[in-house]
């Protein structure tokens, strides 16, 4: 996995380019993050450095979380989420170790994680993209409606049941969401702001994390080597 | 700091401050950088400010003007780098914020009166005193 950090949401705007291009934005306020706990192998089965982040109230958290983030020099935090990496790579982390949005430098490309707005209980024309049925020609008060969902011998064989994973309606949103490879535009590491292409998800104001692009396209991985 | 401060603070940079004061029904001249090849060249839009929209870095200009006895609106960004000027060519008088009704009309009543010599004047002929 790659060097990670995590930050909020705080809105979009747009930008232009040296060139006149109008790039839209997404502001996220990255880091300060603090390392808070070390996984190795030998421990833990797997190495990874795990980072706190948010300012939290000593009597909003927990005795355990207190504790575990006071072994690491720190205030209580709101959120502690890991990321992989080779043991090498995890012994250049100490604990109590801050990392901001200045160690973004350099970076071309990132991964952004977020949980998506939840949208509540919705039919399958906003939640899967179906067509629904026609809006005259004899429909009638089925307009939005998914139609047929299968036969006794829906690619299941026999049974009688319906495929698992069967689109229908249900609640939508609240998901974690992964958007690869996405632009970093610009850093504004005296603010502490990322400034990232196009859209992230969640809410204003929601946890994002933001990583190293694990996976690129060729034509990226081109521009992220140049 | 609040979401909206935040934005502004990054926006700050990327404004223009040498906008002259536009308001609607004002006639201006939007000078455009065109790059063809490696060459730049100004192209002039000039027309009728029919719309101001948005805010910030996010204001539109809606201009409008007559070529060929055709309606031709353009809207452009107000902070864009490749607008290199404005420039009024003439003051109107609106009585509204959108002159959207200016795209139903024809001949002498596509004019707008000039608020300082109340004079009217059709949109896409020379204007006074230039011919």
């Amino acid at each position: 996995m790659a060097f990670m950090l995590l930050g909020t949401k705080v809105g979009m705007t747009r930008v232009y380019t040296a060139d006149g291009v109008n790039l839209p934005v997404t502001v996220v306020r990255v880091g300060p993050c603090v390392v808070t706990q070390i996984r190795t192998v030998e421990k833990d089965g797997y190495s990874a450095v795990q980072l706190g982040f948010g300012d939290i109230k000593a009597r909003n958290s927990t005795q355990p979380e207190i504790g575990h983030d006071a072994k690491a020099g720190s205030a209580p935090k709101r959120y502690h989420r890991e990321f992989r990496c080779t043991p090498e790579e995890a012994s250049k982390y100490t604990l109590g170790q801050v990392l901001t949005v200045k160690d973004l430098e350099g970076t071309k490309f990132v991964d952004v994680i977020g949980r998506t707005k939840g949208k509540g209980f919705q039919g399958v024309m906003k939640r899967w993209h179906f067509k629904g049925m026609f809006a005259s020609h004899g429909t009638e008060r089925k307009h939005r409606s998914p139609g047929s969902i299968g036969s006794l011998c829906s690619n299941r064989g026999f049974g009688g049941g319906l495929k698992k994973g069967k689109k229908m309606a249900g609640h939508m949103g609240d998901v974690r969401c992964t958007c690869r490879s996405i632009e970093l535009v610009r850093i504004d590491a005296e603010n502490g702001l990322a400034l990232i292409k196009g859209t992230v998800p969640g809410a204003a104001n929601g946890l994002v994390q933001v990583r190293h692009a694990v996976r690129l396209y060729r034509s990226k991985a081109k521009k992220a080597k140049a | 700091m609040s979401i909206q401060a935040t934005l502004e603070k990054i926006n700050a940079s990327a404004l223009k401050t040498d906008v002259p004061r536009m308001e609607i029904g004002d006639t201006v001249s939007v000078h455009c950088r065109i790059v063809e090849g490696n060459k730049e060249r100004i192209q002039v839009f000039t027309g009728v400010l029919i719309a101001r929209a948005g805010r910030g870095i996010n204001e539109m200009l809606t201009v409008r003007r007559i070529v060929e006895e055709m309606g031709v609106e353009r809207i452009f960004p107000i902070n864009s780098p490749k607008i290199a000027q404005y420039e009024v060519v003439r003051r109107g008088q609106a009585n509204r914020a959108k002159l959207y009704y200016l795209r139903d009309r024809a001949g002498k009543s596509r004019r707008i009166i000039d608020r300082r010599r109340k004079l009217k004047h059709v949109a896409g002929l020379p204007l006074a005193g230039q011919n």
